[in-house]
């Protein structure tokens, strides 16, 4: 069964976090071995970061073709930072498996507790997406 | 899609041979029928082909020729389909001339051959990432799916990618045969240029799975090898070899443990490659030695200048200042007057270096953009401007598109303002 | 250069939606399957997922004991991730047209839908030659 799991974690004016280096060295060791056991346990389907919210755009179709794009945002929006999508065979996996990113470690080596969305991924070829 | 056996489960002196003769063929089969476009169809089936019944039958004496029949087969088929579809939906049928295709076996022109297709692929015409793929299936022998897997895309889309490059091509009527030595002149820089992307296109990335992606580097000096092969007098192909060379024999060193970026002045020179450095070093003295400085050639000096330093601190930085002085000349791009703006500081201080970025901020193509902001942080934190550095860094890291570079210049905002606390938290002489 | 197209919604919206006329749906999947033929036609495809609804949903916070602490509903009002595109193009603004195009997917009586499109770029995770 396939899941995405979200990182929904920055906000319009975010930039990159000011932590101590040690602190941000232990955090990216901890995502990259993350994704090391992924893969080790065949659950590792896809891992991406995304640019920061100030490159974000937004777009509407427009009149005559010509789309609307603009990089306004509401203040209170939470951006996607970064996604997972894993293979696992129960529902109770891929939460597992949301904890323990969740529980990456941050400032002070402290455990971010960041909200992960956990949601599953359709089966259905496009055509019958909703 | 394909019930081809996965190539890489042949054995390797198979998959070698079946890459060095794919674009042998090719040029035999454009050349006979004059159609690159459908060559290029049918050599890939004949492939296909192989892949299917030689592990079961065996290889057969003359690989070459089996394929050359096979594609030519194919290509005959084609066009007979093509008359007959055209009889079936004309009422006046018999006013089609007949298409046949040449009968007469040509003496193979491998050389030849193999150069005109590249010089196809990398026509002008195409953008950047079909030619780079029809060139690595054309001329590399790679197959779709290879390619597909070596960028990350469906198997599906890349194969759509070389077909309608290939389309391109046949709208733009260019024919099979020897470029003339103008024609080489004007799109030889486009060839080097599409090699220099691939090998850009770099390594197998460190993370678990995707080992086993192609090494786009390799493929590219492959490449680039057999171009020189095929024009072993022009500087600037020696030039492109050279620095590629020059730069892959850092590839040992270029990365920690963990995929981090290890910056050239902080690298373990014992792990570069000495054979590569001297093959590479061997090349670029041959090429300047005709007199003319290109592109490559220079940027390949560049690299040779810091590859024979036996320490960061031993890098003869006044070369390098020359020679990117040069290289504004040559070829001026933003990228180039940052890296002069590196070496200017070198050579002259962080101040004078910082001067020169000053130039760039009126620039377009560089405002805002993130490499500005790297540059500029490294040489703040050169002239003690602590505080400025930890911003610009941070700024750069907002806005690289790679995870390697912003890990690193987040680290360094980090380090840096560990440094600047350490140091304001010591009692100054007064208070002591 | 890889960019992500989410397409976001609502409770609400998505109710609306399913009081569509059946070939007000057709119409629409059919837009959206063209327009994946034709980024597959031009070598831009690169994948296209729907998720399934917000009832199915968790938010993960953290690890307590070793498991994982979940959380379920999302609040009525809140937008939610619907589905994604991933195209592989050579600009920023064909990215933005690619949004463009799925925005203006028809709805009832063939008026585009207009729905908002965000574009993200992907991170590359590589190390390039140096």
């Amino acid at each position: 069964m396939k899941y995405m799991l979200m990182m929904n974690t920055m906000r319009a004016g975010a930039g990159v976090p000011a932590w101590p280096k040690n602190d941000l060295q232990a955090h990216i060791a901890f995502m990259l071995g993350l994704n090391r056991d992924l893969q080790q346990s065949g659950e590792f389907v896809q891992a991406e970061g995304l640019t920061f919210p100030s490159q974000a755009r937004q777009v509407r179709a427009g009149k005559d073709g010509v789309p609307i794009t603009d990089g306004v945002f509401p203040e209170s929006k939470e951006f996607l930072a970064g996604f997972w999508i894993i293979d696992v065979e129960t529902p109770e996996r891929a939460y597992a498996i949301a904890g323990r990113i969740s529980a990456a470690p941050g400032p002070g080596g402290v455990p971010l507790n960041m909200p992960i969305e956990v949601r599953p991924v359709m089966s259905a070829p496009p055509a019958e997406m909703m | 899609m394909t019930d081809a056996p996965e190539r890489t489960r042949w054995d390797p002196a198979s998959e070698h041979l079946l890459r060095e003769l794919a674009p042998q063929v090719l040029g035999v089969v454009a050349r006979r029928f004059r159609d690159f476009p459908s060559a290029e169809d049918a050599v890939q089936e004949a492939l296909l082909a192989a892949f299917r019944q030689w592990p079961a039958e065996g290889m057969p004496e003359n690989p070459r020729a089996w394929l050359i029949r096979v594609a030519s087969r194919r290509m005959t088929d084609a066009v007979r389909s093509e008359i007959a579809r055209r009889e079936r939906e004309s009422a006046i049928a018999e006013e089609e001339p007949a298409v046949e295709p040449p009968e007469e076996i040509e003496a193979a022109m491998d050389s030849q051959d193999t150069l005109i297709l590249l010089f196809m692929c990398c026509h002008p015409a195409l953008s950047a990432s079909s030619a780079i793929a029809l060139t690595l299936r054309a001329v590399g022998g790679l197959t779709t799916a290879e390619i597909a897997h070596a960028f990350l895309v469906p198997e599906a889309t890349m194969a759509q990618r070389i077909s309608r490059a290939k389309q391109s091509i046949r709208t733009s009527g260019v024919p099979f045969r020897a470029p003339t030595p103008q024609e080489r002149g004007e799109r030889l820089p486009a060839v080097l240029r599409v090699l220099y992307l691939i090998f850009n296109e770099g390594y197998a990335s460190s993370i678990g799975a995707q080992l086993q992606r192609l090494d786009l580097a390799r493929e590219a000096i492959r490449l680039a090898r057999g171009t020189r092969t095929l024009l072993p007098d022009d500087p600037e192909v020696a030039g492109l070899l050279a620095l590629m060379l020059l730069t892959d024999a850092r590839r040992a060193a270029r990365a920690g443990s963990q995929g981090e970026i290890i910056p050239l002045d902080q690298q373990n020179r014992s792990l570069w490659n000495r054979g590569e450095i001297e093959e590479g070093t061997a090349l670029l003295t041959q090429a300047l030695s005709s007199g003319t400085v290109g592109l490559y050639q220079l940027q390949a000096a560049i690299a040779a200048v810091h590859d024979e330093a036996v320490t960061a601190d031993a890098t003869d930085w006044p070369q390098i200042l020359a020679l990117y002085e040069l290289l504004q000349r040559v070829a001026p791009s933003p990228v180039v007057t940052l890296n002069h703006a590196i070496a200017v500081a070198m050579v002259h201080g962080p101040a004078a270096g910082l001067q020169r970025l000053e130039a760039l901020d009126g620039d377009e193509r560089l405002s805002g953009h993130y490499r500005l902001d790297a540059v500029r942080a490294h040489l703040l934190e050169r002239l003690g401007e602590i505080e400025r550095a930890v911003q610009h860094y941070r700024a750069a890291a907002a806005g690289t598109a790679s995870i390697p570079e912003q890990n690193y210049l987040m680290t360094q905002a980090a380090r840096l303002e560990e440094s600047r606390e350490a140091h304001t938290s010591q009692p100054t002489d007064s208070e002591l | 250069m890889k960019y992500i197209l989410l397409m976001s919604g609502t409770q609400a919206g998505v109710a609306s939606y399913h009081t569509w006329a059946q070939s007000d749906r057709d119409r629409h999947m059919q837009t959206l399957g063209a327009i994946v033929n034709d980024l597959v036609e031009k070598g831009e495809f690169v994948d296209t997922q729907p998720l399934s609804g917000p009832s199915e949903a968790k938010i993960v916070r953290g690890e307590k004991n070793g498991l994982p602490v979940t959380d379920g509903v999302f609040p009525e009002a809140k937008e939610f991730l619907l589905g994604y595109w991933i195209v592989d193009v050579a600009t920023p603004e064909r990215a933005c047209a690619i949004a463009g195009k799925i925005s203006a997917a028809p709805g009832p009586g063939g008026i585009p839908t207009n729905m908002p499109i965000e574009v993200r770029q992907f991170i590359d995770a590589r190390t390039r030659p140096h």
